[in-house]
Protein backbone atom coordinates (compact mmCIF):
# COMPACT_ATOMS: atom_id res chain seq x y z
CA UNK A 1 0.00 0.00 0.00
CA UNK A 2 1.48 3.21 -0.71
CA UNK A 3 1.79 6.04 1.38
CA UNK A 4 -0.98 8.37 -0.17
CA UNK A 5 -3.21 5.92 -0.32
CA UNK A 6 -3.04 5.80 3.53
CA UNK A 7 -3.95 8.96 4.22
CA UNK A 8 -7.58 9.62 5.63
CA UNK A 9 -9.55 12.38 3.87
CA UNK A 10 -10.43 14.77 6.71
CA UNK A 11 -13.88 14.34 5.55
CA UNK A 12 -14.09 10.28 6.47
CA UNK A 13 -15.96 9.25 9.03
CA UNK A 14 -14.54 7.80 12.34
CA UNK A 15 -16.36 7.07 15.69
CA UNK A 16 -16.19 10.27 18.14
CA UNK A 17 -14.53 10.30 21.78
CA UNK A 18 -16.71 7.99 23.57
CA UNK A 19 -16.58 4.78 25.59
CA UNK A 20 -18.18 2.21 25.05
CA UNK A 21 -20.02 -0.37 27.40
CA UNK A 22 -22.60 -3.20 27.77
CA UNK A 23 -25.15 -3.88 30.27
CA UNK A 24 -28.15 -6.27 30.57
CA UNK A 25 -26.64 -7.27 27.50
CA UNK A 26 -26.60 -4.16 24.72
CA UNK A 27 -24.18 -1.89 23.94
CA UNK A 28 -23.78 1.66 24.88
CA UNK A 29 -21.87 4.54 24.34
CA UNK A 30 -20.98 7.38 26.66
CA UNK A 31 -20.12 10.26 24.01
CA UNK A 32 -17.10 12.54 25.56
CA UNK A 33 -17.36 15.79 25.99
CA UNK A 34 -20.81 16.40 26.82
CA UNK A 35 -22.07 13.24 28.68
CA UNK A 36 -24.55 12.07 27.03
CA UNK A 37 -25.54 8.03 26.62
CA UNK A 38 -27.33 6.42 24.20
CA UNK A 39 -27.82 2.73 23.56
CA UNK A 40 -26.78 1.52 20.57
CA UNK A 41 -28.70 -0.89 17.95
CA UNK A 42 -29.75 -1.34 14.48
CA UNK A 43 -28.15 0.71 12.12
CA UNK A 44 -26.72 3.28 14.46
CA UNK A 45 -24.60 0.80 15.50
CA UNK A 46 -23.41 -0.73 12.38
CA UNK A 47 -22.58 2.46 10.77
CA UNK A 48 -20.29 2.95 14.14
CA UNK A 49 -18.95 -0.16 14.06
CA UNK A 50 -18.08 -0.08 9.81
CA UNK A 51 -16.25 3.28 10.54
CA UNK A 52 -14.22 2.19 14.02
CA UNK A 53 -12.61 -0.80 11.52
CA UNK A 54 -11.78 2.20 8.89
CA UNK A 55 -12.56 5.79 8.81
CA UNK A 56 -14.77 6.11 5.75
CA UNK A 57 -16.46 8.47 3.28
CA UNK A 58 -20.07 9.10 3.30
CA UNK A 59 -20.34 7.60 -0.08
CA UNK A 60 -18.34 4.55 0.92
CA UNK A 61 -20.57 4.12 4.23
CA UNK A 62 -23.96 4.62 2.01
CA UNK A 63 -22.30 2.17 -0.22
CA UNK A 64 -21.86 -0.55 2.08
CA UNK A 65 -25.09 -0.66 3.68
CA UNK A 66 -26.90 -0.31 0.19
CA UNK A 67 -25.22 -3.06 -1.20
CA UNK A 68 -27.07 -4.94 2.43
CA UNK A 69 -30.48 -3.92 1.12
CA UNK A 70 -31.07 -0.91 3.04
CA UNK A 71 -32.85 2.36 1.88
CA UNK A 72 -30.62 5.58 0.99
CA UNK A 73 -32.74 8.04 2.88
CA UNK A 74 -32.66 5.75 5.54
CA UNK A 75 -28.99 5.52 5.84
CA UNK A 76 -28.68 9.38 4.94
CA UNK A 77 -30.78 10.34 7.84
CA UNK A 78 -28.73 7.40 10.25
CA UNK A 79 -25.38 9.22 9.36
CA UNK A 80 -26.62 12.74 9.73
CA UNK A 81 -28.34 11.93 13.25
CA UNK A 82 -24.70 9.95 14.62
CA UNK A 83 -23.05 12.77 13.07
CA UNK A 84 -24.74 15.98 14.75
CA UNK A 85 -24.70 13.86 17.70
CA UNK A 86 -20.88 13.73 17.51
CA UNK A 87 -21.60 9.83 17.80
CA UNK A 88 -19.11 9.68 14.52
CA UNK A 89 -17.54 12.77 13.64
CA UNK A 90 -15.07 13.93 10.55
CA UNK A 91 -13.34 17.33 9.13
CA UNK A 92 -16.02 18.88 8.24
CA UNK A 93 -17.90 17.74 12.05
CA UNK A 94 -18.96 20.59 14.32
CA UNK A 95 -16.25 20.90 16.79
CA UNK A 96 -16.62 20.57 20.40
CA UNK A 97 -17.16 24.26 21.48
CA UNK A 98 -14.14 25.27 23.37
CA UNK A 99 -14.10 25.74 27.30
CA UNK A 100 -15.00 29.89 28.30
CA UNK A 101 -13.41 30.08 32.00
CA UNK A 102 -16.37 31.19 33.94
CA UNK A 103 -16.15 35.03 35.42
CA UNK A 104 -18.58 36.29 37.73
CA UNK A 105 -20.63 33.16 38.70
CA UNK A 106 -23.30 33.68 41.14
CA UNK A 107 -22.91 32.24 44.99
CA UNK A 108 -25.23 29.28 45.79
CA UNK A 109 -23.30 27.90 49.10
CA UNK A 110 -20.93 29.25 51.87
CA UNK A 111 -19.22 26.58 54.51
CA UNK A 112 -19.01 28.27 57.53
CA UNK A 113 -15.98 26.47 59.67
CA UNK A 114 -17.69 27.92 63.04
CA UNK A 115 -14.89 26.63 64.89
CA UNK A 116 -11.14 25.14 64.17
CA UNK A 117 -11.32 22.93 67.54
CA UNK A 118 -12.18 19.70 68.01
CA UNK A 119 -12.71 17.45 71.13
CA UNK A 120 -11.52 14.28 68.75
CA UNK A 121 -7.93 13.63 67.34
CA UNK A 122 -8.82 11.46 64.14
CA UNK A 123 -5.35 10.77 62.33
CA UNK A 124 -6.38 11.52 59.47
CA UNK A 125 -8.26 14.67 59.64
CA UNK A 126 -7.62 17.29 56.75
CA UNK A 127 -8.59 19.59 58.42
CA UNK A 128 -6.31 20.05 61.68
CA UNK A 129 -3.42 17.14 61.39
CA UNK A 130 -0.46 16.22 59.59
CA UNK A 131 -1.58 17.22 56.18
CA UNK A 132 -3.43 20.25 56.97
CA UNK A 133 -2.77 23.55 55.02
CA UNK A 134 -4.68 25.79 57.55
CA UNK A 135 -2.77 28.11 59.63
CA UNK A 136 -4.82 28.95 62.44
CA UNK A 137 -1.79 31.12 64.10
CA UNK A 138 -3.43 34.51 65.22
CA UNK A 139 -6.88 33.07 64.20
CA UNK A 140 -9.61 32.63 66.79
CA UNK A 141 -10.98 29.34 67.98
CA UNK A 142 -14.69 30.81 67.62
CA UNK A 143 -16.26 32.08 64.91
CA UNK A 144 -18.46 34.90 65.96
CA UNK A 145 -22.62 35.53 65.66
CA UNK A 146 -20.84 39.01 63.65
CA UNK A 147 -18.34 37.30 61.54
CA UNK A 148 -21.20 34.64 60.99
CA UNK A 149 -23.85 37.36 59.86
CA UNK A 150 -21.46 39.13 57.93
CA UNK A 151 -20.92 35.31 55.72
CA UNK A 152 -24.74 35.30 55.46
CA UNK A 153 -24.68 39.31 53.90
CA UNK A 154 -22.21 37.89 51.83
CA UNK A 155 -23.64 35.29 50.34
CA UNK A 156 -27.24 36.90 49.70
CA UNK A 157 -24.88 39.70 47.85
CA UNK A 158 -22.96 37.63 45.73
CA UNK A 159 -25.88 34.81 44.85
CA UNK A 160 -27.58 37.84 43.09
CA UNK A 161 -30.95 36.90 41.86
CA UNK A 162 -30.53 32.84 42.38
CA UNK A 163 -33.59 31.82 44.78
CA UNK A 164 -32.09 28.91 46.54
CA UNK A 165 -29.21 29.74 49.07
CA UNK A 166 -27.78 26.95 51.38
CA UNK A 167 -25.45 27.38 54.53
CA UNK A 168 -23.58 24.50 55.36
CA UNK A 169 -21.54 24.45 59.19
CA UNK A 170 -18.30 22.69 59.48
CA UNK A 171 -15.42 22.79 61.61
CA UNK A 172 -13.27 21.47 63.81
CA UNK A 173 -16.62 20.06 65.53
CA UNK A 174 -18.93 22.34 64.45
CA UNK A 175 -21.11 21.51 67.63
CA UNK A 176 -18.35 23.32 69.59
CA UNK A 177 -19.99 26.40 68.57
CA UNK A 178 -23.47 25.45 68.59
CA UNK A 179 -24.78 28.66 69.82
CA UNK A 180 -23.11 30.88 66.94
CA UNK A 181 -24.12 28.26 64.57
CA UNK A 182 -27.99 28.66 66.23
CA UNK A 183 -28.19 32.42 65.81
CA UNK A 184 -26.92 32.12 62.45
CA UNK A 185 -29.38 29.96 61.60
CA UNK A 186 -32.34 32.08 62.75
CA UNK A 187 -30.87 35.44 61.24
CA UNK A 188 -30.50 34.00 57.56
CA UNK A 189 -33.65 32.34 57.71
CA UNK A 190 -35.07 35.89 58.74
CA UNK A 191 -32.93 37.27 55.79
CA UNK A 192 -34.11 34.98 53.61
CA UNK A 193 -37.65 35.46 54.10
CA UNK A 194 -37.35 39.11 54.16
CA UNK A 195 -35.97 39.03 50.62
CA UNK A 196 -37.94 36.15 49.21
CA UNK A 197 -35.16 33.03 48.92
CA UNK A 198 -35.64 29.97 50.38
CA UNK A 199 -33.01 28.92 52.50
CA UNK A 200 -31.48 25.39 53.44
CA UNK A 201 -28.71 24.44 55.97
CA UNK A 202 -26.60 21.72 56.54
CA UNK A 203 -23.90 20.62 59.20
CA UNK A 204 -21.30 17.47 59.74
CA UNK A 205 -20.78 16.83 62.60
CA UNK A 206 -18.87 13.75 64.59
CA UNK A 207 -21.87 13.67 66.94
CA UNK A 208 -20.62 13.45 70.36
CA UNK A 209 -21.93 16.70 71.28
CA UNK A 210 -25.55 16.00 69.90
CA UNK A 211 -28.11 16.35 73.27
CA UNK A 212 -32.09 16.49 73.11
CA UNK A 213 -31.71 20.61 72.64
CA UNK A 214 -29.68 20.23 69.93
CA UNK A 215 -31.45 17.39 68.15
CA UNK A 216 -34.85 19.24 68.14
CA UNK A 217 -33.40 22.42 67.04
CA UNK A 218 -31.74 20.54 64.02
CA UNK A 219 -35.34 18.92 63.22
CA UNK A 220 -37.00 22.22 63.65
CA UNK A 221 -35.47 23.86 60.81
CA UNK A 222 -34.92 21.10 58.96
CA UNK A 223 -30.77 20.60 58.54
CA UNK A 224 -29.40 17.95 56.87
CA UNK A 225 -26.34 16.35 58.89
CA UNK A 226 -23.64 14.26 57.69
CA UNK A 227 -22.22 12.22 60.75
CA UNK A 228 -18.50 11.37 60.25
CA UNK A 229 -17.95 7.57 61.55
CA UNK A 230 -16.23 5.24 60.11
CA UNK A 231 -18.19 1.84 61.01
CA UNK A 232 -18.68 -0.69 63.82
CA UNK A 233 -16.43 -0.08 66.98
CA UNK A 234 -13.46 -1.66 66.26
CA UNK A 235 -13.11 0.24 62.83
CA UNK A 236 -14.45 3.35 64.08
CA UNK A 237 -12.04 3.59 66.88
CA UNK A 238 -8.80 3.15 64.98
CA UNK A 239 -8.59 6.82 64.21
CA UNK A 240 -11.96 8.25 65.55
CA UNK A 241 -10.02 9.14 68.99
CA UNK A 242 -10.54 11.30 71.87
CA UNK A 243 -6.98 13.45 72.32
CA UNK A 244 -6.31 10.89 75.31
CA UNK A 245 -6.59 8.23 72.67
CA UNK A 246 -9.86 6.86 73.74
CA UNK A 247 -12.35 5.47 70.52
CA UNK A 248 -15.75 7.56 70.15
CA UNK A 249 -17.52 4.86 69.07
CA UNK A 250 -19.57 3.95 72.46
CA UNK A 251 -19.91 7.67 72.59
CA UNK A 252 -21.98 8.48 69.50
CA UNK A 253 -23.93 5.29 68.78
CA UNK A 254 -26.23 6.06 71.37
CA UNK A 255 -26.47 9.81 70.16
CA UNK A 256 -27.08 8.73 66.87
CA UNK A 257 -29.68 6.27 67.53
CA UNK A 258 -31.68 9.07 69.26
CA UNK A 259 -30.41 11.73 66.08
CA UNK A 260 -32.10 9.25 63.69
CA UNK A 261 -35.46 9.07 66.13
CA UNK A 262 -36.35 12.25 66.56
CA UNK A 263 -34.69 14.48 63.74
CA UNK A 264 -36.95 13.28 60.40
CA UNK A 265 -37.12 16.56 58.58
CA UNK A 266 -34.19 16.33 56.38
CA UNK A 267 -32.15 13.91 55.57
CA UNK A 268 -29.18 12.27 57.30
CA UNK A 269 -26.28 10.79 56.44
CA UNK A 270 -22.91 8.91 57.41
CA UNK A 271 -19.56 9.92 55.79
CA UNK A 272 -16.93 7.40 55.92
CA UNK A 273 -13.24 7.92 55.70
CA UNK A 274 -11.12 5.36 54.24
CA UNK A 275 -7.65 4.14 55.05
CA UNK A 276 -5.58 1.59 54.72
CA UNK A 277 -6.75 0.31 58.42
CA UNK A 278 -10.26 0.77 57.49
CA UNK A 279 -11.51 -0.23 54.54
CA UNK A 280 -14.07 -2.97 54.51
CA UNK A 281 -17.20 -1.41 52.69
CA UNK A 282 -19.46 -3.89 53.31
CA UNK A 283 -19.07 -4.28 56.62
CA UNK A 284 -18.76 -0.55 57.28
CA UNK A 285 -22.57 -0.52 55.13
CA UNK A 286 -24.05 -3.46 56.93
CA UNK A 287 -23.34 -2.07 60.08
CA UNK A 288 -24.42 1.74 59.84
CA UNK A 289 -27.53 0.64 57.92
CA UNK A 290 -29.03 -2.08 59.85
CA UNK A 291 -27.46 -1.71 63.11
CA UNK A 292 -27.35 2.24 63.85
CA UNK A 293 -30.24 3.20 61.09
CA UNK A 294 -29.01 5.16 58.67
CA UNK A 295 -30.42 5.44 55.41
CA UNK A 296 -27.25 6.84 53.55
CA UNK A 297 -23.76 6.46 53.71
CA UNK A 298 -20.93 7.64 51.70
CA UNK A 299 -17.39 6.39 51.28
CA UNK A 300 -14.40 8.68 50.87
CA UNK A 301 -10.83 7.40 51.10
CA UNK A 302 -8.89 10.12 53.28
CA UNK A 303 -6.85 12.54 51.56
CA UNK A 304 -3.21 11.89 52.97
CA UNK A 305 0.29 12.52 51.42
CA UNK A 306 1.27 9.07 49.96
CA UNK A 307 4.24 8.24 53.27
CA UNK A 308 1.43 8.89 56.05
CA UNK A 309 0.79 5.35 57.48
CA UNK A 310 -3.00 5.48 56.77
CA UNK A 311 -2.35 6.15 52.77
CA UNK A 312 -4.68 3.93 51.02
CA UNK A 313 -1.81 2.83 48.16
CA UNK A 314 -2.76 1.74 44.56
CA UNK A 315 -3.09 -1.91 45.16
CA UNK A 316 -5.63 -1.04 48.55
CA UNK A 317 -7.39 0.75 46.21
CA UNK A 318 -8.02 -1.38 43.43
CA UNK A 319 -9.74 -3.58 46.49
CA UNK A 320 -11.62 -1.08 47.48
CA UNK A 321 -12.70 -0.60 44.10
CA UNK A 322 -13.60 -4.69 44.19
CA UNK A 323 -15.65 -3.51 47.42
CA UNK A 324 -17.40 -0.79 45.86
CA UNK A 325 -18.33 -2.85 43.15
CA UNK A 326 -19.86 -5.49 45.25
CA UNK A 327 -22.37 -3.34 47.13
CA UNK A 328 -22.57 -1.09 44.20
CA UNK A 329 -24.29 -4.42 42.41
CA UNK A 330 -26.71 -4.39 45.03
CA UNK A 331 -27.45 -1.21 44.70
CA UNK A 332 -28.61 -2.20 41.33
CA UNK A 333 -30.27 -5.22 42.44
CA UNK A 334 -32.19 -3.21 44.85
CA UNK A 335 -32.95 -0.25 42.21
CA UNK A 336 -34.43 -2.83 39.63
CA UNK A 337 -36.70 -4.03 41.90
CA UNK A 338 -37.34 -0.53 42.51
CA UNK A 339 -36.42 -0.21 45.69
CA UNK A 340 -34.06 2.52 47.42
CA UNK A 341 -30.58 1.55 48.01
CA UNK A 342 -28.14 4.03 50.52
CA UNK A 343 -24.97 3.57 49.14
CA UNK A 344 -24.79 7.39 48.40
CA UNK A 345 -21.29 7.05 46.51
CA UNK A 346 -23.80 5.62 43.92
CA UNK A 347 -26.90 7.56 43.54
CA UNK A 348 -24.57 10.42 43.63
CA UNK A 349 -22.40 9.32 40.55
CA UNK A 350 -25.72 7.93 38.68
CA UNK A 351 -27.36 11.43 39.23
CA UNK A 352 -24.48 13.23 37.20
CA UNK A 353 -24.54 10.33 34.99
CA UNK A 354 -28.13 10.56 34.15
CA UNK A 355 -27.98 14.40 33.65
CA UNK A 356 -25.22 13.96 31.59
CA UNK A 357 -23.20 16.46 33.62
CA UNK A 358 -19.90 17.94 31.44
CA UNK A 359 -18.22 19.97 33.84
CA UNK A 360 -15.35 22.57 33.64
CA UNK A 361 -14.79 22.16 36.93
CA UNK A 362 -14.49 19.29 39.49
CA UNK A 363 -16.77 20.66 41.94
CA UNK A 364 -18.13 23.77 43.43
CA UNK A 365 -15.22 25.23 45.06
CA UNK A 366 -14.86 28.81 44.08
CA UNK A 367 -17.82 28.66 41.39
CA UNK A 368 -20.75 28.75 43.60
CA UNK A 369 -19.53 27.47 46.44
CA UNK A 370 -17.01 29.55 48.83
CA UNK A 371 -15.41 28.67 52.76
CA UNK A 372 -15.22 30.99 55.33
CA UNK A 373 -12.99 30.43 58.35
CA UNK A 374 -13.41 31.81 62.09
CA UNK A 375 -11.58 34.93 61.26
CA UNK A 376 -14.01 35.52 58.26
CA UNK A 377 -11.32 35.12 55.78
CA UNK A 378 -13.08 33.78 52.78
CA UNK A 379 -11.64 30.59 50.74
CA UNK A 380 -12.04 28.64 48.05
CA UNK A 381 -13.63 26.12 49.95
CA UNK A 382 -13.83 24.47 53.54
CA UNK A 383 -10.48 22.53 53.05
CA UNK A 384 -8.83 25.61 52.24
CA UNK A 385 -10.23 27.70 55.02
CA UNK A 386 -7.10 29.91 56.67
CA UNK A 387 -4.70 28.35 54.26
CA UNK A 388 -2.69 31.07 52.10
CA UNK A 389 -3.84 29.51 49.57
CA UNK A 390 -6.90 29.79 47.60
CA UNK A 391 -8.12 32.86 50.08
CA UNK A 392 -10.51 35.20 47.97
CA UNK A 393 -10.60 38.19 50.45
CA UNK A 394 -12.54 38.61 54.08
CA UNK A 395 -16.30 38.87 54.96
CA UNK A 396 -15.80 42.32 56.18
CA UNK A 397 -13.58 43.85 54.37
CA UNK A 398 -14.20 44.18 50.66
CA UNK A 399 -15.99 41.10 50.58
CA UNK A 400 -15.13 38.61 48.03
CA UNK A 401 -12.15 39.12 46.20
CA UNK A 402 -13.45 38.99 42.83
CA UNK A 403 -9.89 39.63 40.93
CA UNK A 404 -8.26 36.33 43.22
CA UNK A 405 -11.47 34.41 42.40
CA UNK A 406 -11.40 35.00 38.76
CA UNK A 407 -7.81 34.47 38.62
CA UNK A 408 -9.02 30.83 40.45
CA UNK A 409 -11.30 30.37 37.50
CA UNK A 410 -9.35 31.02 34.80
CA UNK A 411 -6.21 28.74 35.32
CA UNK A 412 -8.17 25.75 37.44
CA UNK A 413 -10.86 24.82 34.28
CA UNK A 414 -10.70 21.73 32.34
CA UNK A 415 -9.62 23.44 29.17
CA UNK A 416 -5.99 24.26 31.08
CA UNK A 417 -5.85 20.72 32.79
CA UNK A 418 -4.06 19.16 29.95
CA UNK A 419 -3.62 16.20 31.64
CA UNK A 420 -7.55 15.47 31.34
CA UNK A 421 -7.68 15.89 27.58
CA UNK A 422 -7.63 12.52 26.33
CA UNK A 423 -9.45 10.61 29.58
CA UNK A 424 -13.24 9.39 28.53
CA UNK A 425 -14.02 10.39 32.42
CA UNK A 426 -13.22 14.19 32.39
CA UNK A 427 -16.97 15.27 32.09
CA UNK A 428 -17.61 13.73 35.31
CA UNK A 429 -14.23 13.88 37.10
CA UNK A 430 -12.85 17.28 35.56
CA UNK A 431 -9.38 16.76 37.46
CA UNK A 432 -10.37 16.20 40.89
CA UNK A 433 -10.35 17.99 44.50
CA UNK A 434 -7.79 20.92 44.36
CA UNK A 435 -7.19 20.14 47.93
CA UNK A 436 -5.93 16.29 47.14
CA UNK A 437 -4.14 18.25 44.18
CA UNK A 438 -2.72 20.16 46.57
CA UNK A 439 -1.47 17.67 49.38
CA UNK A 440 -0.51 15.46 46.69
CA UNK A 441 1.18 17.43 44.49
CA UNK A 442 1.64 20.81 46.21
CA UNK A 443 -0.47 22.64 43.49
CA UNK A 444 -4.10 22.57 43.29
CA UNK A 445 -4.13 23.16 39.76
CA UNK A 446 -2.73 19.42 38.83
CA UNK A 447 -4.79 17.01 37.58
CA UNK A 448 -5.21 14.01 40.63
CA UNK A 449 -3.56 11.39 38.49
CA UNK A 450 -3.07 8.89 41.12
CA UNK A 451 -6.71 8.52 41.02
CA UNK A 452 -7.19 8.44 37.07
CA UNK A 453 -7.57 4.62 36.81
CA UNK A 454 -9.94 4.51 40.03
CA UNK A 455 -11.92 7.58 38.82
CA UNK A 456 -12.61 5.72 35.27
CA UNK A 457 -13.07 1.65 37.25
CA UNK A 458 -15.95 3.30 39.08
CA UNK A 459 -17.55 5.75 36.26
CA UNK A 460 -17.37 2.68 33.91
CA UNK A 461 -19.03 0.61 36.88
CA UNK A 462 -21.57 3.30 37.42
CA UNK A 463 -22.34 3.23 33.97
CA UNK A 464 -22.94 0.39 33.53
CA UNK A 465 -25.60 0.12 36.40
CA UNK A 466 -27.17 3.70 34.53
CA UNK A 467 -27.54 1.38 31.36
CA UNK A 468 -28.82 -1.78 33.24
CA UNK A 469 -31.59 -0.04 34.86
CA UNK A 470 -32.56 2.24 31.57
CA UNK A 471 -33.27 -1.22 30.37
CA UNK A 472 -34.68 -3.20 33.34
CA UNK A 473 -36.53 -0.36 35.59
CA UNK A 474 -35.88 2.65 33.27
CA UNK A 475 -38.93 4.53 35.78
CA UNK A 476 -36.71 4.45 38.74
CA UNK A 477 -34.31 6.92 36.45
CA UNK A 478 -36.56 9.61 37.14
CA UNK A 479 -36.00 10.38 41.08
CA UNK A 480 -32.83 11.57 39.27
CA UNK A 481 -34.51 14.21 36.72
CA UNK A 482 -34.13 17.16 38.89
CA UNK B 1 -37.86 11.32 16.39
CA UNK B 2 -34.36 10.79 15.70
CA UNK B 3 -33.06 7.44 15.08
CA UNK B 4 -31.00 7.64 18.00
CA UNK B 5 -31.90 5.96 21.34
CA UNK B 6 -31.14 8.54 24.19
CA UNK B 7 -30.60 6.93 27.58
CA UNK B 8 -30.38 9.69 29.94
CA UNK B 9 -31.22 13.67 30.16
CA UNK B 10 -28.18 15.55 28.09
CA UNK B 11 -28.49 12.30 25.36
CA UNK B 12 -32.82 13.66 25.16
CA UNK B 13 -31.35 17.19 24.69
CA UNK B 14 -29.08 16.58 21.86
CA UNK B 15 -31.52 14.09 20.55
CA UNK B 16 -33.85 17.28 20.36
CA UNK B 17 -31.26 19.55 19.17
CA UNK B 18 -31.49 17.30 16.49
CA UNK B 19 -34.81 17.02 15.52
CA UNK B 20 -35.26 20.89 15.95
CA UNK B 21 -32.48 22.07 13.84
CA UNK B 22 -33.76 19.15 11.00
CA UNK B 23 -37.04 20.52 11.36
CA UNK B 24 -37.22 24.09 11.35
CA UNK B 25 -35.78 25.46 8.14
CA UNK B 26 -37.24 23.47 5.35
CA UNK B 27 -36.08 26.00 2.25
CA UNK B 28 -38.53 25.61 0.23
CA UNK B 29 -38.45 22.13 -0.30
CA UNK B 30 -41.22 19.54 0.10
CA UNK B 31 -42.68 19.60 3.21
CA UNK B 32 -41.42 17.04 5.18
CA UNK B 33 -43.64 15.40 7.71
CA UNK B 34 -40.54 15.75 10.25
CA UNK B 35 -42.35 17.91 12.71
CA UNK B 36 -46.34 16.82 12.44
CA UNK B 37 -47.99 19.64 13.80
CA UNK B 38 -45.72 21.81 14.09
CA UNK B 39 -45.28 25.69 12.08
CA UNK B 40 -43.87 24.97 8.78
CA UNK B 41 -41.24 27.73 7.98
CA UNK B 42 -39.94 28.10 4.72
CA UNK B 43 -36.65 29.66 4.00
CA UNK B 44 -36.79 33.05 3.72
CA UNK B 45 -39.10 34.60 6.90
CA UNK B 46 -38.07 35.34 10.20
CA UNK B 47 -38.87 33.44 12.80
CA UNK B 48 -41.27 35.25 15.19
CA UNK B 49 -38.88 36.42 17.64
CA UNK B 50 -36.45 37.92 15.17
CA UNK B 51 -36.84 41.30 13.91
CA UNK B 52 -38.76 42.24 11.67
CA UNK B 53 -36.70 44.49 8.42
CA UNK B 54 -39.02 47.11 8.27
CA UNK B 55 -37.12 48.97 5.41
CA UNK B 56 -34.27 47.80 3.45
CA UNK B 57 -30.79 48.70 3.53
CA UNK B 58 -31.29 51.99 1.61
CA UNK B 59 -33.87 52.85 4.28
CA UNK B 60 -36.81 52.87 2.17
CA UNK B 61 -39.54 50.30 1.27
CA UNK B 62 -39.08 49.86 -2.16
CA UNK B 63 -36.38 47.66 -2.17
CA UNK B 64 -38.30 45.02 0.11
CA UNK B 65 -39.08 41.66 -1.74
CA UNK B 66 -42.74 42.42 -1.48
CA UNK B 67 -44.65 45.42 -0.46
CA UNK B 68 -44.80 45.70 3.01
CA UNK B 69 -48.43 46.65 2.81
CA UNK B 70 -49.34 43.34 1.78
CA UNK B 71 -47.65 41.90 4.88
CA UNK B 72 -50.21 40.22 6.83
CA UNK B 73 -50.88 37.94 9.43
CA UNK B 74 -49.89 34.60 7.69
CA UNK B 75 -46.46 36.09 7.65
CA UNK B 76 -46.42 37.24 10.91
CA UNK B 77 -47.47 34.23 12.84
CA UNK B 78 -48.58 31.26 10.00
CA UNK B 79 -46.00 32.47 7.52
CA UNK B 80 -47.91 31.84 4.49
CA UNK B 81 -46.11 34.59 2.06
CA UNK B 82 -42.28 34.76 1.24
CA UNK B 83 -41.63 38.19 3.17
CA UNK B 84 -40.89 39.73 6.17
CA UNK B 85 -42.90 41.61 8.28
CA UNK B 86 -42.29 44.40 11.46
CA UNK B 87 -41.21 43.09 14.47
CA UNK B 88 -43.99 42.87 16.77
CA UNK B 89 -42.33 41.89 19.83
CA UNK B 90 -39.98 45.18 20.14
CA UNK B 91 -40.21 47.49 18.04
CA UNK B 92 -43.74 47.70 16.57
CA UNK B 93 -45.97 46.05 18.77
CA UNK B 94 -49.10 47.79 17.47
CA UNK B 95 -48.62 47.41 14.20
CA UNK B 96 -51.47 45.09 13.76
CA UNK B 97 -54.22 47.04 16.75
CA UNK B 98 -56.54 48.19 14.20
CA UNK B 99 -56.83 44.66 12.21
CA UNK B 100 -59.06 42.54 13.73
CA UNK B 101 -60.19 40.26 11.04
CA UNK B 102 -56.67 40.76 8.11
CA UNK B 103 -59.90 39.62 5.34
CA UNK B 104 -61.39 42.98 5.81
CA UNK B 105 -58.94 45.24 8.06
CA UNK B 106 -55.48 44.60 6.28
CA UNK B 107 -55.81 48.40 4.69
CA UNK B 108 -55.78 49.27 8.21
CA UNK B 109 -52.54 48.05 8.56
CA UNK B 110 -50.11 50.98 7.44
CA UNK B 111 -46.25 50.96 6.29
CA UNK B 112 -43.71 50.86 9.19
CA UNK B 113 -41.07 53.91 9.88
CA UNK B 114 -37.95 53.33 12.10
Amino acid sequence: MSTIAEVIPSSAFRPAEAHAFKAAGEDFLYLVPSGAVFRMEGLCKDIVEFVRREPAMRSDIVAHFIDKGLELAEIEATIDDLDQAAVIASGFSKPPAPVVPLQKFPLQRVVLNVTNQCNLACTYCYEYSADKIAQQDGKPKYMTADIAESAVEMLILEAGGREGLHVTFFGGETLLNFNVMRTTVIYAERRAAELGKRIEFSLTTNATLLNETIVDFLSEHRIGVTVSIDGDQELNDKMRVFHDGRGSYSVIAPKIKELLKRHRTNSIGARVTLTSQVADVQRIYQHLTTELGFDSVGFSPATASPDRLYHIGTQKMDNILDSFAKLAWEYRDYAVEGKQHGFTNVSDTLKELNSGVSKAYPCGAGVGLLGVGTAGDISLCHRFVDSPVGKMGHVKEGGVDHEARGEFLATHHIGARYDCHTCWARPTCAGGCFHEAFVHYGETSAANLHYCDWIRGWNDLCLQILGEISVRNPQFLERFEN
Amino acid sequence: MSRLNPINKKARKIEQMIVAANGDVEALQKKSNANPGRIYYPMGCTLNFTPGWEVDNSGGTAGLCQPVERDLFDCYLGCGWPAQVPDHLNNSPDWTDKCASAANDWRKVDIVFP
